[in-house]
């Protein structure tokens, strides 16, 4: 790793974790709390997103994890009566193991076809949850607690949500460090041999297979770490909205996500993460616009797409200070 | 000595078309075997029989004595036998040493998991792959292009990655799917060269599938000929050289020629 990597690293910490807080202070604006915090747990989805994109298939089902690991949740902490943050890595578990049980079929797909059964999924994982009774139909799960002490022998770790001065920024702050713990760990599967092989799926299937790559199964391995990164942003998300219905992650979700990692670029570790930032604070800066926003801000994208194919961060600004990472 | 490989009674069916139909032949440890054909007569075929990247239909193909034939070609590739592709099959967005290193996989000791957490096995292997990867690069002669895209390459270039991608995974045997196919007599040349190499410096046993038949006579050991999916002869190069049947085959019989 080099010196300047080190730099950004420090310099992008410092900022998540120190000045966008004491900005946010100073100028009195707590909405932008919330934004950001969406931002973050939005951003770890598409980074799932972008995993299945480097083994070269197109992800539009992300909305589906999220939604299951937000109903794990939800029914682990107010039926069953688990700590909320237990529920974290359950609901991404749960969602690891539900999409090996649905990427072994459908992960034999290439292309369009593997995109369009992807986009379907988050649609019947929208039926399901409203018609399972579990799941409590439209109606879906309110009233959710927030997040409780976390203690291990009496040494307590993350406080009392409920008993805060400040939740916004409890919030906040869980949310961009659960961020940056994902793309670390996305940034080690890309620079380890588990991404080389990804990149050589992606680049040419039957080629790994001749070398003596497992596909079928390292394709699955890429797949559920994705829908992983899914369900925990998604059970984060319950925790915040205190409650979750079939409508929270939709369709539209699932294409945002694809999008995001398209805007920011396929070929870089952190671009899901500028794409979720510049995508969502784009659609709110259109706002203004009121019945041309939709228009507006999907010539933008069509103009952004053809004209950056690789991406925001393929632009020359960009690449001399953090080359292919 | 006893066949490294036995392609055993081989059949493909496509439907009602036969493409390879109960083909037999053994290979020796050590020596380079080519199987020729007009085209058509279904060499790629018992090419991908070979290297199980098709099922068979019946018959089978063994491997030091255990089958291969119908197993997934990872697994294929896992026990020692495994296949080079035509020019563009190359990972074309990776440079020419990413190729080769990432292509070290099977000789890998630590697991995915060991990789991502960076332990000192991963940390050897890696250590490893890198050496034996400058070491392909040096054999194949490929060292001013060892950085380059592979993408970029032209096309001898392209077929001498192939090849060093091929031997990355150690095989005991190589198959070698055309490797002289749109080359110049020069290139081509250099390549029989190569491929000699291959076997004496690095104990590989290839068996090749071509229908270039001056560079076949120079390099082979022996010859499989087959036409219309059968095999019709099989020999040293010079016995097929003199073989009626095989004259026949690629330039039809005289009885044709009358009837012109």
């Amino acid at each position: 790793m080099n010196i300047k990597k080190v730099v950004g690293t420090l310099v992008f910490l410092v900022v998540v974790l120190a000045v966008i807080p004491w900005a946010i202070a100073k100028s009195g604006r707590w909405d932008f709390y919330y934004t950001l915090t969406s931002v973050a747990l939005l951003s770890i989805a598409s980074a799932g997103v972008w995993l299945t994109f480097y083994i070269g298939r197109i992800n539009i089902g992300q909305g589906a994890y999220a939604l299951a690991g937000g109903y794990v949740a939800a029914i682990l902490v107010t039926k069953v009566g688990i700590n909320f943050w237990l529920t974290i890595p359950l609901a991404g578990l749960f969602c690891a193991g539900l999409s090996v049980l649905i990427g072994l079929p459908i992960l034999r797909l290439r292309g369009v076809y593997f995109a369009m059964v992807t986009l379907v999924l988050t649609e019947v994982m929208r039926l399901a949850t409203l018609a399972l009774p579990i799941t409590n139909g439209a109606k879906g799960i309110t009233s959710i607690p927030l997040p409780q002490e976390l203690s291990i022998f009496g040494l307590t770790l993350i406080p009392d949500f409920g008993t805060m001065a400040n939740p916004k920024l409890a919030f906040y702050l869980t949310a961009v460090i659960l961020m940056i713990l994902c793309y670390f760990v996305l940034w080690r599967i890309v620079n380890s041999r588990l991404g080389h092989l990804c990149r050589s799926l992606q680049q040419n299937e039957e080629l790994s297979a001749s070398i003596g790559v497992n596909t079928a199964y390292l394709r699955v391995i890429a797949y559920s770490i994705s829908s992983f990164f899914g369900g925990i942003a998604g059970a984060m998300f319950v925790a915040i909205s205190q409650s979750i219905y079939p409508s929270s992650f939709q369709v539209t979700d699932s294409v945002n996500f694809m999008l995001n990692c398209f805007l920011g670029g396929l070929g870089y570790v952190f671009g899901p993460m500028l794409g979720t930032l510049v995508l969502y604070f784009g659609w709110d800066l259109l706002f203004t616009t009121g019945r041309y926003q939709l228009l507006i801000y999907s010539t933008l994208l069509i103009l952004l797409i053809l004209m950056l194919p690789n991406g925001i961060l393929s632009l020359g600004i960009f690449n001399r200070k953090n080359p292919r990472s | 000595m006893n066949p490294i490989l036995v392609v055993d009674g081989v059949t493909k069916k496509y439907g009602g078309l036969t493409a390879v139909n109960n083909i037999s032949f053994d290979v020796t440890p050590g020596e380079i075997l080519s199987v020729i054909g007009p085209n058509g007569a279904g060499k790629s075929t018992l090419f991908k029989l070979i290297s199980s990247f098709v099922p068979t239909t019946s018959g089978q193909v063994l491997f030091k004595g255990e089958r291969i034939s119908n197993l997934t070609p990872h697994v294929v590739a896992r026990k020692g036998v495994v296949r080079t592709f035509q020019e563009t099959t190359i990972f074309r967005s990776m440079t020419v040493r990413e190729n080769i290193v990432v292509s070290h996989h099977l000789r890998s000791k630590a697991s995915l998991l060991g990789f991502f957490l960076g332990t000192s096995v991963a940390r050897e292997d890696e250590k490893t792959f890198g050496q034996s990867a400058d070491d392909i690069i040096e054999f194949l002669g490929l060292q001013s292009i060892g950085d380059e895209l592979a993408s970029n390459l032209p096309q001898g270039h392209l077929r001498a990655l192939g090849m060093a991608i091929g031997l990355a995974t150690n095989p005991a045997v190589l198959l070698l799917d055309e490797p002289f196919a749109g080359m110049n007599h020069d290139e081509t040349m250099h390549m029989v060269t190569l491929v000699k190499r291959l076997r004496d410096e690095r104990n590989v046993t290839v068996l090749l599938v071509e229908h270039d038949m001056p560079a076949v006579m120079k390099i082979s050991d022996r010859i499989v000929v087959i036409n219309f999916g059968e095999k019709i002869a099989e020999g040293a190069p010079a016995e097929i050289q003199s073989n009626e049947k095989v004259i026949e085959a690629y330039l039809g019989s005289e009885d044709d020629a009358i009837g012109l």
